[in-house]
């Protein structure tokens, strides 16, 4: 077997009779590898720690920025992210079993356990892609600047929008024409760009200018349980007050959110700006979470590789199952990274 | 011809049918511990609020626990418990050493900045 690294001739390399670490030369430049990336991570988590240290602005909070799942929506804080976490542990238990079955030379049980890994690999880079996009869209709501300049996000069951009525006609809408299509993105759009009218005694009569230069009149339904809660200072409402509730909320929210300014909401996140917090925690998010997506998505294309590889009988042939404890390695390590994402973005 | 001084160190991890339902015993177990943990993370996480009292208590309580985590999963997950105690010094001595200066030093260095941004304006 020559050029096998995991024979080692003991005298030309050590010049001694064995290894220091007696490892194998392979698992050695492993760890030394995992080193090197943790300190990445670690270097990466910590930057993260300096900008919420020294930033002025309300920092976002776990609970409250991570709390839908899918099909049920809002008010499920952290369920999600926690089952991620469990997921990935899962698949570093399948894998951890997969090095066992390894260990006895046992082909079919690590061929079982790495399919049961990419598959943990595979719902672990789903749920992330979802967390994302969720992320990027925001909550119905989004972070309104209200009256007083203070800035607040909103809580609560945002009404549904039944359908906009033409009232004044535009290039393509006549009056009295009814509008049922992609109503929510309209509205978001139009509340970004400050389209959305309504006097300050009459909040329920609102009209929206589209893009067509028709106007419109809201057919919403009503709000219900809302709350604001204040994230930045303004010369009335101070961060740390108690949440604003009920038809005060509403009122507050509306008059900001139909004043016809632009930019008094935000939707959602880009590398700009986000609804939750500092424009660095969007970044930091995007990032830190990104850049271990990445490595969990090349952990998968790795354990893919070594399971054909288990399939073909190499490492049968080879007399033991040293691949598969390698590309473990890398695997339980993108799960140790996660549970340390996990803490310091969502829960402390 | 056969050689006498090659070590096939990638056969010392070899193990029988006795051993591996013992060694899967314990995988179970950490298993379980790191699902317990996890859980008691998420439920702290979603019941008690920053503003609380016992906030600064359940901030450290998450730290240690993921410390916890994080030393199971690396002794005995990627078995570097099993490994010389060579190696694992090797691997865990200087990067914590090294990552406890970079959190001390930035932590300390942001409280300053903070200060310096909130008096001076940023």
């Amino acid at each position: 077997m020559a050029g096998h690294t995991t024979e080692l001739d003991a005298k030309a390399l050590w010049g001694g009779k064995e290894s220091p670490f007696q490892t194998s030369y392979g698992k050695l430049m492993m760890w030394f590898f995992l080193v090197s990336d943790a300190l990445t991570f670690g270097g990466l988590l910590i930057a993260y720690g300096f900008t919420r240290h020294d930033a002025q602005d309300a920092w976002p909070i776990g609970e409250e920025t991570f709390n839908s799942l899918p099909f049920l929506g809002h008010g499920y804080p952290l369920i999600y992210v926690a089952l991620m976490t469990f997921i990935l542990i899962v698949s570093s238990v399948t894998m951890v079993l997969a090095v066992e079955a390894g260990h006895r030379m046992d082909r079919k049980g690590v061929t079982k356990w790495m399919i049961a890994t990419i598959i943990g690999g595979f719902f672990f880079l789903g749920s992330q892609a979802w967390e994302w996009s969720h992320f990027i869209h925001g909550s119905e709501f989004g972070k309104i600047e209200l009256a007083d300049g203070s800035q607040a996000i909103v809580k609560g069951h945002f009404g549904e929008i039944k359908s906009f009525t033409v009232v004044q006609a535009g290039k393509h809408h006549k009056k009295g024409d009814v509008v049922k299509e992609e109503l929510m993105h309209t509205f978001q759009h139009a509340a970004e760009k400050g389209h959305l009218f309504a006097q300050k005694d009459k909040l329920d009569d609102a009209v929206i200018l589209l893009e067509d230069g028709s106007v419109a009149k809201i057919n919403k339904e009503k709000d219900h349980e809302m709350k604001l809660i204040i994230k930045k200072d303004g010369s009335k409402n101070k961060i740390g007050d108690a949440p604003i509730e009920g038809d005060k909320a509403a009122k507050l929210y509306y008059e900001s959110l139909y004043s016809g300014e632009a930019d008094r909401v935000i939707y959602g996140a880009n590398l700009k700006q986000n609804e939750y917090g500092p424009q660095q925690y969007g970044q930091f998010f995007f990032f830190i979470t990104g850049f271990h997506g990445f490595h969990v998505f090349s952990g998968v294309m790795i354990n893919i590789l070594i399971c054909i590889g288990v399939l073909a009988g190499t490492y049968h042939k080879r007399g033991h199952y040293e691949m598969v404890e390698k590309t473990g390695l890398y695997w339980h390590f993108v799960d140790l990274v996660w549970v340390f994402v996990f803490t310091f973005f969502y829960l402390v | 011809m056969e050689r006498d001084d090659l070590i096939e160190y990638s056969l010392h991890t070899h193990h029988s049918e006795e051993q591996g339902v013992a060694i899967r015993k314990k995988i179970w177990f950490v298993t379980a511990l790191l699902t317990a943990l996890t859980a008691v993370e998420v439920f702290l996480g979603s019941y008690i609020h920053q503003s609380d009292a016992a906030w600064p208590y359940v901030k450290w309580a998450f730290i240690i626990m993921t410390l916890f985590k994080a030393g199971y999963i690396v002794m005995v997950f990627m078995h570097l418990g099993d490994e010389k105690k060579t190696l694992r010094y090797v691997v865990l001595v200087p990067y914590i050493l090294f990552l406890l200066y970079l959190i001390f030093i930035a932590l300390w260095e942001a409280l300053a900045v903070g200060e310096a941004w909130s008096t001076y304006g940023v």
